[in-house]
């Protein structure tokens, strides 16, 4: 158990290491002068000098390197160029957003694509199967601006049930907060609940053709019992692991989303600070991505090593 | 039916119940909710040159000693009047009595020597250092004089000093105004939720308080186009200075809720030639280019309509501006016919770098149509602004054409710099600029500017296209927002409701 165990954890360090070298790399040849883009059209080139120095932007790369990931270890993630505040509080800040908004995106998902995925399976070649996998079909085709766009239209303007696009912050309570968020988390969580069907819908036809159910019928169970009880608790696992593939789905959709509803996400801290060359929020959000997809990378190989005794003998 | 059926009914009730609260629309009448499309980086003018920075900052929070009004003109601020010496060179300045900072400290002539040394200090982070640079010394004989001499005479002085980038602080606030600025405007800073909202509240202190009748100003910042249409139609948002898309412009003409600008501002859309390059080093093939363009109809294609053509680099709000768009008129016959003269009876091919701004990628596009129809093949090159684009065309010119809007105010003294992205050379402009710094009579100021116009507009060092309006849309019982933009600001001191 122990080997094994220590091998995956060691993969997961090393990638981490790689991945923080290739980003620091690919930041440094990116084209961009932080200085310069602060300073425009009119800068002139001591000034340029003074501000490099100011942000600490002329040393030596290996020294910028080791000082940035020691920094991180600490606890200390830099201070942000643009904003001259500590980069982590930013993080922390926009967390506090984006952390809700993608877990409602996922429940959301979940909530629509498991029905829809399970009905489809059950009328399996009928009109419902068809009306729910031509959904399914547009979901994934339409991407997921273009469904806030219209969310917008139609329930912030048209109808104005919700706000189109300001966050009020958790301090004026939860439910405001979730109002403002359940629009955009719709348009994050459709095209992923159209994937998400489909998966379900699979899932289930396979469990369905199993012994097992053929089994449970004979019992003399209904449908909708065998259903629920056998074969979408069975179909779970593949559902479960596409879920946690979804992830950076998510993030990429969230930088979107968040522009569109004009919310102070992560996501839009992101493109932010790569169109201000605040470099340095880039490489610790960048940093705290991928950290963050490598330990649920980790966790779902835990959970494997933990659930099949056969692997753990292997590696 | 799996029991999970029901929770589509149940979400769509708890929409119902959720929009029942009172949300959004809930300023109360003394509060200005504006939406501007970047946010600031920072809110120090003193340290970057981002626009946003003077949009939020600019009168509201920040003075400097001469302020600029919503016409261009300079006129009186932290200073109320002003002496200069005969030979041009001593300024006298007369502070304003009781200003305070939003600290309550008191403002002094010490506070104004310490901004404007620290703004031309070797060692300043001032985007604009080159406004100080003819600053000699900074005098303060007592607490409300300042005397400010000059190595030579410098005609646009009292404006420069009106910029966002020579405002007064104080000398304990400065180190932290990027985040919790101190001046001593008619608003002070109450709260910057980051990627969303800056707060200002009013000032009770203003020696004007009485004419101010905001209580609050809210800024938001919305990149998104649509977003910003949406938030504006909805209510949440009163006022958006900038609209981004020209496509979205003409529904807000025809809603009455709103009132509508099309107002003029700095940013001059130029395609800029690189001179150093063949066969752009060649007047002749610059000329015939520029004649290729039809500009009226490349602002209906590029902007809807909106957006006033241009001959120079000078905008048609500034004092002094001259209407030089029939110098090289459109003429494509003519323009071949040049081309043919000059060497190149079969054209040529060009690369445009395009930043990803929509005016410059429609212009483009119209551009390399109309440069058909005279032989010239002209390619189309994305390039990201700004990071990419300071890189390769700004710092190392790398480039034959590239285009976009060049917003600083009255920055035609460009054109006359040794090293400038142009790498345009010409000794009879340089001549006329240095003519137009060491001018302070203004008649005579504005006579040379027209001929620094027509110097640009005949040479053609890059293809003025046309002028980025300002495409205001506000709720129609607000008044006072400002309908051009001579400098970047949202200067919202003069606002009120009706």
């Amino acid at each position: 158990m122990l080997r094994p165990l220590l091998s995956r954890l060691g993969t997961a360090l090393a990638t981490l290491i790689l991945g923080s070298l290739v980003l620091f790399t690919l930041l440094e040849v990116l084209p961009g002068d932080p200085a310069a883009v602060m300073l425009g059209l009119e800068a002139q080139p001591d000034t340029l000098a003074a501000v490099r120095r100011e942000l600490g932007l002329d040393g030596p790369a290996a020294a910028r390197y080791l000082g940035w990931i020691w920094g991180m270890l600490h606890g200390d993630f830099g201070l942000s160029y643009t904003y001259r505040v500590p980069v982590a509080e930013l993080i922390a800040d926009r967390l506090s957003l984006t952390l809700p908004l993608a877990l409602l995106a996922i429940a959301l998902s979940t909530l629509i694509a498991l029905p829809l995925g399970t009905l489809a399976a059950a009328k399996h070649g009928r009109a419902a199967d068809t009306g729910v996998m031509i959904f399914a079909q547009l979901g994934v085709a339409v991407p997921n601006f273009w469904i806030g766009l219209l969310l917008i239209l139609g329930f912030a303007l048209t109808w104005p049930l919700f706000p189109v696009g300001s966050f009020p912050g958790w301090g004026q309570g939860l439910l405001p907060g979730l109002h403002a968020l359940l629009l955009p988390a719709l348009a994050l969580a459709l095209p992923q609940a159209a994937i998400l069907t489909r998966v379900a819908r699979a899932a289930v036809l396979e469990v369905l053709s199993e012994d097992y159910i053929r089994t449970a019928r004979a019992k003399g169970l209904s449908d909708q019992r065998v259903l629920v009880r056998h074969a979408l608790r069975a179909a779970l696992v593949p559902i479960v692991t596409i879920l946690g593939l979804q992830f950076s789905f998510l993030v990429a959709g969230a930088i979107l989303v968040e522009n569109i509803f004009a919310l102070p996400g992560l996501g839009r801290l992101l493109y932010q600070a790569m169109n201000q060359r605040d470099l340095i929020v880039v490489k610790d959000v960048a940093m705290l991505l991928a950290a963050v997809v490598i330990t649920v990378n980790l966790l779902v190989d835990l959970a494997y090593l933990w659930l099949d005794p056969r692997l753990r003998r292997a590696g | 039916m799996p029991r999970s059926f029901h929770l589509v009914p149940a979400l769509a009730l708890a929409g119902v119940i959720a929009s029942t609260l009172a949300f959004g629309q809930a300023a109360g009448p003394g509060t200005l909710t504006l939406a501007m499309p970047i946010e600031p980086p920072n809110l120090d003018p003193t340290t970057g040159a981002a626009a946003a920075i003077r949009e939020v900052t600019y009168r509201n929070i920040y003075e400097g000693l001469t302020r600029i009004d919503r016409s261009g003109a300079v006129q009186p601020a932290l200073a109320k009047s002003w002496t200069l010496s005969d030979d041009g060179l001593t300024y006298r300045f007369t502070l304003e009595s009781d200003v305070t900072f939003h600290d309550g400290s008191p403002l002094t002539s010490a506070d104004v020597k310490f901004s404007l040394d620290r703004a031309r200090a070797p060692d300043s982070t001032n985007a604009q250092k080159q406004l100080f640079e003819p600053i000699a010394e900074v005098a303060t004989p007592d607490a409300q004089t300042v005397v400010i001499t000059l190595k030579r005479p410098t005609g646009l002085f009292l404006w420069n000093l009106g910029w966002g980038d020579a405002v007064i602080f104080s000398e304990k606030s400065a180190a932290t105004n990027k985040t919790n600025p101190i001046g001593t405007g008619a608003f002070k800073f109450a709260a910057w939720t980051r990627g969303d909202r800056v707060v200002l509240e009013k000032n009770p202190a203003y020696r004007a308080a009485a004419q101010v009748k905001l209580d609050k100003v809210i800024f938001r910042f919305i990149g998104d186009a649509q977003a910003q249409a949406a938030a504006l139609k909805a209510g949440e948002v009163d006022a958006m200075p900038n609209l981004g898309a020209p496509e979205l412009f003409e529904d807000f003409q025809k809603d009455p809720r709103f009132k509508t600008v099309a107002g003029s501002t700095e940013g001059e859309i130029v395609a800029g030639f690189n001179n150093a390059r063949k066969p752009l080093d060649d007047a002749r093939v610059r000329r015939a280019l520029t004649q290729a363009v039809d500009r009226k109809a490349l602002v209906d294609a590029a902007y809807n309509g909106i957006g006033q053509p241009i001959g120079s680099h000078f905008s048609p709000g500034q004092p002094g501006y001259i209407d030089l768009t029939s110098v090289l008129p459109y003429d494509p016959k003519a323009a071949k016919a040049a081309l043919a003269t000059a060497g190149y009876p079969n054209g040529f091919s060009l690369t445009l770098r395009v930043p990803q701004m929509t005016y410059a990628r429609r212009s483009a596009e119209v551009m390399a149509a109309m440069f058909q129809d005279i032989g010239v093949t002209l390619t189309l090159e994305p390039i990201e602004f700004p990071g990419q684009w300071l890189d390769q065309v700004f710092k190392r010119t790398d480039y034959d054409m590239t285009i976009v809007a060049h917003t600083e105010p009255l920055d035609i003294g460009i054109y006359a710099r040794d090293a400038y992205y142009f790498n345009y050379q010409n000794a009879a402009m340089k001549a006329i600029m240095a003519e137009v710094n060491a001018t302070a009579d203004t008649p005579q100021r504005l006579a040379l500017l027209g001929k620094a116009q027509k110097q640009l507009a005949e040479d053609a060092p890059a293809l003025f296209l046309f002028l980025l309006p300002k495409l205001g849309v506000w709720n129609a019982k607000l008044k006072g927002l400002w309908d051009n933009q001579p400098i970047p600001a949202n200067d919202v001191v003069e606002v009120s409701w009706h």
